[in-house]
């Protein structure tokens, strides 16, 4: 079984969760003897692991023909792929393309971010898709999240494989409600014309068979899930350097993840739990609103800002931490309180948020009842045992959500759309 | 006669590292040493040597007749010793001249006036040891952190013993009134108060270098014109500037070197003297008694307390700071209470300010960036602040505590010396007998008895 995956993000250089997510199902389907994967990105910097699957870096395709010697190509390419690769590739080109901006190796170039001009960007990535299922071998085709669904839908039509497109988030997540018409199209679009539609969550399935209309028998969710703990993770020392209690909310500090809810339920723990202090990782558009409601509140001093987090750092605040907190508005699935939970973290999450479908022993609560969070925030710091059931029967829990299993239901679905 | 009364303010801060949520309780040194340094450094070439070195040829050359006032925060005092001594040599040497006034000020350059009054007391008492210490000299006239004033301040300032002080020619105080006059507080009128002139004050400080100014090059020829065209009757122009103006925020190529040292040929032209607060305060009578409700200063278009205390986290960060300050009196650890000065200067506030977005001294990126660090910083201080003590005593509770204890201790000291005192006695008639004559046994016994 050979799969071609369009993806925007891959680890380590990863903006979000989508990268995260990419990784670890293909991993967990790489467990699979006969599952054959080539990934494509849009710009890979070269330390990619590779070693379960292939890479294709979209700004190492061309699209326009260049006669260019293989030394050359050597010199050029072969920290991402196969020199010989490049003239696979190069046989393949189905148009005219010399009038876009391309380099010397006649391809495009690629941020592999989400620049202002993104809509383009998507557009860019579609055309260089074209040479891609032109030039590959595969049964399936596999798009993850909407930017990547028009090139998806490129190489159906090319190919005439199916195609599966897996919704990590919808633009009624990110938005609360108001979205982008450009985005919505592209998503409705690409549902409309797959195969079969995979989310991550039922609160996501249900957004899409109700907001986008989709036949409800086309869409199944398989959870996401974590990847153990690496032993250098799991060997950070808690630096926290008070006795007090740490609250922690950790991810971007926008509307989507309903940061104003934790600063409030904080104000109100604090009036009972003086000794507890409280940490917003991340960074955001709301920052600022959030920095000045904590001083509205008058715990600025008990209340603190970190500024953006990555790699280790994530980790270094997760183990200084007594609880996780996660009170998204609309989360379609939310991977961090499960690594909070590998950490021995326990957890209160929103039950807004597709994780929560997937985990017993979280505290959940809904995004918008603050006091039945701080109460849940309180009980944790306050009651020992209460502290200790979580973390212990949490770890448990969490551990054995794997991708491999995900992996399994994913491969079903490809021997459904194959088969049909 | 008319005279001009020339204050200088020179301050400046112990600006912070950046210091993380992960430093609370780990890491207690929260300057950044370097930078400090830089700027004192840059500064003390810039400005405060070459105008240190101006104003005493001015005062040379003008046969002593030219006079200014200083006020140098504790905090520049401080970073003076550490980094640049030289400066305060210099100092040293304008202060024998005895044509050079310093003034008495908060020593942590600090808000305390609106926060907390015998915070304020104990720290413009601090200011005046120090430039005793410094310059041998004993502040007479006050004058409050950025000329911050109310009713209230000039009730605690009179308390302290001041006969006068300085402050913003703010127009929502004065009204239709001159600055150019000496007036009363409202609520004391044993406090003189002398106002900016803000309009002379401003020709210098802000638009000297200022090309668009429809009066620039500005000479002091054209300037002492201005002073002496103002109405008979108003016998003193005060001008108040920040003394970065010569040289760092008037840069030395606009002229304002040469421009100071023009200014005694051309008041004596013009017969216009120059005096000190102090001088002026005996010279001349009070006109009237002004009243300020609420604080004004001499920052901003509002002349108000807005650039400090304006938004909901400058708010914040003051509450905060206050609300630990009694604690802060019980300790007499030597470090948390340099770092207590450190964390009250005002500048802390300042940059956390959202009036002005777009630039000024700022060494954050924005205000709330300011803010995070600054409170980051107080965490520890608090935490540090609360060990030193259980948390469970209340403020009075422990400070009767520490009375008893140091009651006790004291009581327990003057024992041991009567023990000793006695122990003295009881021996030395013993040792004598020795050497003398047994005849004077018994005394000695009679002697020894209380010491039991």
């Amino acid at each position: 079984m050979k799969a071609l995956m369009f993806g925007w993000e891959f680890p380590p250089h990863i903006l979000g969760g989508l990268g995260t997510a990419s990784y670890g199902l293909t991993r967990g389907m790489a467990m699979q003897p006969d599952m054959d994967i080539t990934f494509c990105i849009p710009k890979p910097w070269g330390d990619e692991d590779q070693s379960f699957l292939k890479i294709i870096g979209m700004n190492n395709v061309p699209i326009v023909w260049r006669d260019v010697h293989m030394d050359y190509v050597r010199d050029r390419l072969s920290k991402f792929m196969d020199p010989q690769k490049y003239y696979d590739f190069r046989d393949h080109i189905y148009a005219d393309f010399s009038y876009r901006y391309v380099n010397d190796l006649g391809c495009m170039e690629f941020s592999g971010r989400y620049p202002d001009n993104l809509l383009e960007e998507i557009n860019n990535y579609s055309i260089v898709a074209g040479v891609v299922a032109r030039t590959e071998q595969y049964d399936v085709i596999h798009a993850h999240d909407w930017l990547t669904y028009p090139a998806g839908l490129h190489a159906k039509s090319v190919s005439g494989k199916p195609l599966v497109i897996h919704v990590h988030a919808t633009d009624y997540d990110r938005s609360r409600g108001n979205v982008n018409p450009d985005v919505y199209a592209i998503e409705k679009n690409g549902m409309d014309n797959a195969d079969h539609i995979i989310t991550v969550s039922n609160l996501t399935r249900q957004t899409v068979i109700e907001k986008y209309h989709q036949d409800s028998s086309k869409v199944t969710t398989v959870h996401n899930a974590v990847e153990p703990l690496s032993p250098e993770i799991l060997a950070i020392q808690d630096k926290k350097g008070v006795k007090d209690k740490v609250i922690t909310f950790l991810g971007r500090i926008t509307m989507q993840k309903g940061p104003e809810y934790f600063v409030e339920a904080a104000a109100k723990v604090l009036a009972k739990a003086p000794n507890a202090r409280f940490v917003m990782a991340g960074s955001g558009d709301m920052m600022d609103q959030m920095i000045r409601l904590a001083a509205l509140r008058d715990i600025a001093d008990r209340f603190h800002f970190t500024g953006f987090m990555k790699g280790k750092q994530v980790y270094e605040v997760l183990k200084a931490s007594d609880v996780y907190v996660m009170p998204s508005v609309s989360e379609p699935f939310g991977i961090s309180p499960l690594e909070a939970m590998q950490c021995g973290v326990p957890s209160i999450i929103s039950k807004q948020s597709g994780c929560a479908e997937i985990l017993d022993y979280a505290v959940k609560v809904d995004y918008w009842d603050i006091e039945a969070m701080a109460d849940a925030m309180y009980s944790i710091i306050t009651y020992p045992a209460m502290h200790q059931f979580l973390k212990e029967e949490g770890k448990k829990e969490v551990d054995n959500i794997k991708w491999e299993y995900a992996g399994q239901k994913v491969r079903r679905i490809y021997d459904m759309v194959i088969n049909k | 006669m008319k005279t001009i009364c020339f204050y200088f303010q020179i301050h400046q801060p112990f600006r912070l590292k950046r210091y993380r949520f992960f430093d609370i309780g780990n890491d207690h040194y929260y300057y950044d040493d370097f930078q400090n340094e830089e700027i004192i450094h840059r500064i003390a070439e810039r400005c405060y040597l070459p105008a240190n070195k101006a104003i005493m040829d001015m005062i040379k050359s003008s046969g002593g007749k030219f006079k200014v006032a200083f006020s140098i925060s504790g905090m520049a005092l401080e970073q003076m010793e550490i980094y640049t001594s030289e400066v305060i040599d210099s100092f040293k040497e304008l202060a024998a001249t005895e044509n050079v006034e310093f003034l008495a000020e908060t020593y942590a350059h600090s808000l305390s006036s609106l926060g907390n009054s015998d915070e304020f007391k104990a720290q413009v008492k601090a200011h005046k040891e120090k430039i005793y210490d410094l310059f041998g000299v004993k502040p007479k006239v006050f004058r409050n952190t950025e000329l911050i004033y109310s009713d209230d301040i000039s009730e605690l300032v009179y308390e302290l013993g001041f006969k006068g002080m300085l402050t913003e020619g703010a127009k929502h105080i004065l009204g239709w009134k001159s600055s150019n006059y000496v007036y009363t507080s409202a609520v004391r009128p044993q406090v003189r108060l002398l106002f900016k002139n803000s309009r002379f004050s401003e020709d210098i400080s802000l638009r000297f270098g200022d090309y668009s100014w429809n009066e620039y090059p500005l000479n002091a020829e054209k300037f002492m014109a201005w002073i002496a065209a103002t109405p008979e009757s108003e016998q003193v122009i005060n001008l108040f500037m920040n003394y970065e103006v010569l040289g760092a925020l008037q840069p030395a190529e606009t002229g304002i070197f040469d421009f100071f040292r023009a200014l005694p040929r051309f008041a004596a032209e013009k017969g216009i003297g120059f005096s000190t607060p102090s001088e002026v305060l005996a010279l001349l009578k009070p006109v009237d008694s002004i009243s300020a409700p609420y604080a004004i200063s001499w920052a901003g278009e509002e002349k108000d307390c807005s650039s400090w205390l304006g938004n909901v986290l400058q708010q914040e960060a003051f509450a905060k700071l206050n609300s630990i300050g009694e604690r802060v009196h019980l300790c007499d650890d030597r470090r948390i209470k340099q770092d207590w000065n450190y964390l009250q200067i005002s500048d802390h506030l300042y940059y956390m300010s959202t009036k002005h977005m777009a630039g000024g001294f700022s060494p954050y990126d924005n205000p709330y960036d300011a803010f995070n660090n600054y409170m980051n910083v107080l965490s520890d201080f608090i935490v540090r602040v609360n060990a030193q003590f259980p948390d469970s005593i209340e403020n009075e509770e422990l400070n009767s505590l520490l009375t008893t204890i140091k009651n006790q201790g004291e009581e327990i000291e003057q024992l041991q010396k009567e023990v000793e005192k006695l122990r003295k006695k009881a021996t030395v008639p013993v040792k004598a007998p020795a050497v003398k004559a047994a005849a004077s046994k018994t005394t000695a016994k009679k002697t020894q008895f209380p010491a039991k």
